[in-house]
């Protein structure tokens, strides 16, 4: 008996009709959620999805259809639906798709390599390595809420084009959590395992490698320490930002600008421009010689790691930002054909019910060889920022604000006290350009986040970052309100 | 999907054992999305489809299992019978849960609006896309049904179908200077197309002005409905919902334990009966028609999920999960919409505001840039757009001691999300002219 993927890639095989390009994407997802809060076992909730989508381009126009009916009359349902809208759009599309379509044959396998399969640990003994973490983050009454989670996730992809691309990757996602909230009157704090961002791809070998059962007791002092801290002062002082901050001012103002679907304008309805243009690359100094920058699908353990994007474009990993100079976009085959830019296999969609657009995958900041000490030592009035837990940006991703759950002030290189509700604002194409010190490998931490949202039709998808500590010259800093 | 979603029920139920419960909710739509950039098309498509939420009750433990039904009655009833049985298997090994709880009243409803979008979308595209000639349009339109339902095996059944269109666009000038719009409804009127272009058009020559870049520093501004909407959309996550005031999370925190008050005239209702949404949640509960949610300024009654209700004792209203608004109404002052330039006097007109965020969360301090059109007024005249300036100000001074007043029309704002599906959500809020609204890049 022939397994769903062999049926549908022999109906595809037969029914896909002489058109410039037709391609079929199949995407089933299994997960499986674990989670106690409050020590509170909450409902175990698992996923089955499973649908294609087909995208047909023809006479310069182009169309998809997107259906979870796998019958062979679903599939022949959907090819013409995705016919009817090329030809519906071939007069009005704002590129010639037929022409600009990838045509390249490709053969590929990808499959996440796992140490630990999920199903290793049964359900009962996941439950109780949940508990003992939600015991040991309640370590204080004035600790209200608290929560420790496990989420796994399998992705199967096929990729198919009626030209003989045959593509197919199998993706093992975990993203562990923990997180407590401690309240006295109306002051809160929060602390949060890496700001929920340790994910990565792999099996339950992630916990060891994340330091996940070691984490719950360091949160819980942390939080009461927040909850009794004064307010991170206001000033204009040096910063140095730890990777779990770091990751998100990497994917807001440099992952998101260089997006070229942004640059191309796509976006501006929704997710926003960039102050990058085509212009810029091969000569824009976007950071100090210290900022090195790579698109990187190649580490198998890094959260959106893979063999191939979306359209069948193999991936490979690639300097984005060389010595502070811009080198290349962050866009798949199709925005490379409409810039005329060099681009990267980036062309990702959510799930089979949405088309693929440019994401930024893996983009990591690489280390240099600065010591965590040294780059303390370097500041003579500072402060050290953890853990993201606000981002705010404009829409040509210039002017931003973050937030970070705990702030340690630095005084003639010394870490000093700790301080609450630490922030700061400042402006893409300056900031990146104070960088002053890169950390070493050691100090380096390989995260991501599942929800990065972009798109028409909106699209949430996972990413990957890792980043070392970095010191930033004199930046905006401010605390909450008096 | 409605005889299909309730056949599926009715055979689900027939595979329970003695003791056992079964909810089972439903969500399916078939949309088309047609994406457009430089007024013309860049992605053009449709989807269909029926995800299933199948939650197994038995012996006070609860276990969910998410699948996707593809339409077909013979595979999708294979699916099920598997679903239950890997959900049965759980359901051993999973301790009680204290905090089950479900709708056990048998309370059935039907909510279903005709269809009548047009047939031929290719016209709607055209319309579009001439509309766009020879300037700058982006955005989508969207259209279909968007379908919701709830079974239990207690003999509950109910459904919500809607047909609705949605097209967002903006007309973009030179960088990030732009005129965002929206058309949505249940009929595609060309005649109300045509007239919410020609004042968009209209809106954008305004725009052709030399822009004003303005110091950091405290501004009377006047936030339109649109811009509201990203500060009321903040607040729902977390502000309204009866978890996040035990576990002092909300952003309302000093609304709970402070006392601390709004401007009198703030009055935010959950208005389920005047929104757009589904009338019942994924435990089976319907949900009131109303749940008035700040009055008089004053913090009300907050939205209960039925989780939460059982872990703190107290009646569900029919909120989800994340205790969200779904339909959020804040009602009308007494400034009349024509007069908003005169009462705004000098200051700035911000039509929408963006991605905003908490800076200090205790506070309900938040963040955020303005976006597209703003401009600088004075003495009740447009002067000329501003460059985009970020802000960072409390809802208590925004909303509070320097509301100056708000407007006396309010805008259906429906949602525009599409993460997962088309959303059904909607705010009807009126304009602000604020004083002392701080700026600071």
């Amino acid at each position: 008996m022939s397994t769903p993927v062999e049926r549908l890639e022999a109906w595809f095989r037969e029914a896909a009709p002489a058109v410039s390009f037709c391609s079929l994407r199949y995407v089933s997802e299994r997960s499986e959620h674990v989670s106690v809060r409050r020590g509170v076992v909450e409902p175990i909730a698992s996923g089955d999805d499973a649908g294609i989508m087909i995208t047909v381009a023809d006479g310069g126009g182009l169309g998809y259809a997107g259906t979870c009916d796998l019958s062979r009359a679903g599939l022949q349902r959907a090819l013409e639906r995705a016919r009817d809208w090329a030809r519906r759009t071939e007069k009005c599309a704002v590129t010639d798709f037929a022409a600009a379509t990838l045509r390249e044959v490709r053969q590929g396998e990808y499959r996440t390599p796992v140490a630990l399969p999920w199903d290793s640990m049964s359900l009962p003994d996941k439950i109780g390595l949940l508990r003992e973490q939600s015991e040991r983050l309640h370590a204080d009454p004035r600790i209200v809420d608290w929560d420790a989670s496990l989420w796994h996730t399998e992705t199967e992809t096929l990729y198919l084009t009626a030209d003989g691309t045959r593509v197919h990757q199998v993706l093992s996602h975990i993203v562990p959590g923990l997180g407590c909230t401690a309240n006295d009157r109306s002051e809160t704090a929060s602390r949060t395992f890496g700001g929920r961002g340790f994910c990565r791809q792999g099996g339950l070998e992630v916990l060891e490698q994340t330091g996940f059962s070691e984490a719950a007791p360091v949160l819980a002092q942390e939080v009461l320490e927040l909850l009794a801290a004064p307010n991170c002062p206001t000033d204009t002082m040096d910063l140095l930002l730890a990777p779990d901050q770091l990751i998100l001012q990497i994917h807001e103002s440099i992952g998101h600008p260089l997006e070229l679907d942004r640059i191309l304008g796509d976006e501006r309805n929704y997710a926003g421009t960039s102050f990058v243009t085509p212009d810029m690359f091969g000569r824009y100094r976007y950071g100090s010689d210290l900022l090195n920058v790579t698109y990187d699908p190649s580490d198998p353990g890094q959260f959106a790691s893979y063999g191939f994007d979306d359209e069948g474009l193999a991936a490979r990993r690639e300097h984005i930002i060389k010595d502070g100079i811009l080198m290349r976009g962050l866009g798949g085959h199709l925005s490379q054909q409409r810039t005329g830019l060099s681009g990267v296999a980036n062309s990702r969609a959510t799930s089979w019910n949405r088309p693929p657009i440019d994401r930024m995958a893996n983009l990591n900041l690489e280390p240099g060889d600065a010591t965590f000490d040294g780059m303390v030592r370097s500041i003579e009035h500072g402060v050290f920022m953890q853990t993201n837990c606000s981002w705010s940006i404009d829409d040509s991703r210039n002017k931003f604000q973050f937030g970070c759950e705990r702030g340690t002030l630095i005084r003639d290189g010394e870490l000093c006290e700790v301080v609450k509700k630490p922030n700061y604002r400042g402006i893409s194409a300056t900031f990146w350009r104070n960088l002053t010190h890169v950390g070493r490998p050691e100090t380096r931490e390989v995260l991501g986040t599942p929800f990065c949202g972009k798109g028409e039709p909106n699209q949430v998808i996972r990413v990957g970052h890792a980043a070392p500590a970095c010191v930033f010259a004199g930046v905006q800093v401010f605390g909450g309100e008096a | 999907m409605h005889d299909y979603f309730y056949e599926l029920a009715d055979f689900a139920e027939t595979l329970l054992k003695a003791r056992e419960v079964l909810l089972l909710g439903f969500f399916g739509e078939e949309s088309s999305f047609v994406r457009f950039n430089r007024s013309a098309v860049r992605q053009a498509g449709a989807v269909e489809q029926r995800q299933l939420a199948l939650h197994l009750v038995g012996e006070g433990r609860r276990v969910t299992t998410h699948l996707t039904a593809s339409g077909d009655a013979a595979l999708d009833r294979e699916r099920v019978r598997k679903a239950l049985d890997g959900a049965r298997e759980r359901l051993g090994v999973v301790p009680e849960d204290p905090y089950l709880h479900y709708a056990t009243e048998v309370r059935s409803t039907e909510s279903v609006r005709a269809n009548r979008l047009p047939e031929d979308e290719g016209q709607v595209v055209d319309a579009i896309v001439k509309a766009g000639e020879g300037r700058d349009l982006v955005g989508i339109y969207m259209a279909g049904g968007i379908h919701r339902g709830f079974a239990n095996s207690l003999g509950q059944r109910n459904w919500f179908s809607t047909y609705s269109h949605h097209f967002d666009w903006s007309f973009h000038l030179d960088g990030d200077k732009a005129v965002k719009c929206a058309y949505a409804g249940f009929v595609w009127n060309p005649a109300e197309f045509e007239e919410k272009m020609a004042r968009a058009k209209a809106e954008l020559e305004a725009l052709r002005r030399s822009p004003r870049t303005l110091e950091p520093g405290r501004y009377r501004v006047y936030l339109a409905p649109q811009a509201l909407e990203e500060v009321v959309g903040l607040l729902r996550w977390g502000g309204f919902g009866l978890g996040a005031r035990h576990t002092r999370r909300t952003p309302l925190l000093r609304m709970v334990t402070d006392g601390a008050v709004l401007d009198p005239s703030v009055r935010m209702v959950e208005d389920t009966r005047g929104g757009l949404s589904a009338g019942f949640d994924e435990a089976g509960f319907v949900k009131p028609d109303q749940v008035t949610l700040i009055d008089g300024g004053r913090l009300g009654d907050p939205l209960v999920s039925a989780r939460a209700a059982k872990e703190y004792d107290v009646p569900a209203n029919g909120a989800s999960r994340r205790e969200s608004p779904e339909s959020l109404v804040m009602a009308g002052g007494t400034i009349p919409g024509q007069d908003v330039l005169a009462a705004l006097g000098t200051g700035i007109f911000i039509n929408n505001l963006w991605y905003l965020n908490y800076s200090d969360r205790d506070a309900c301090r938040m963040t955020g840039m303005t976006r597209f059109a703003a401009f600088w007024v004075e003495n009740g005249e447009l002067q000329a757009p501003v460059n985009v300036m970020r802000f960072d100000e409390t809802l208590y001074r925004m909303l509070g001691e320097n509301l100056v007043g708000l407007t006396r029309e309010v805008e259906l704002l429906p949602d525009v999300n599409t993460y997962g599906g088309r959303s059904t959500r909607s705010l009807r809020l009126p304009g602000a002219v604020v004083d002392e609204f701080v700026l600071t890049l």
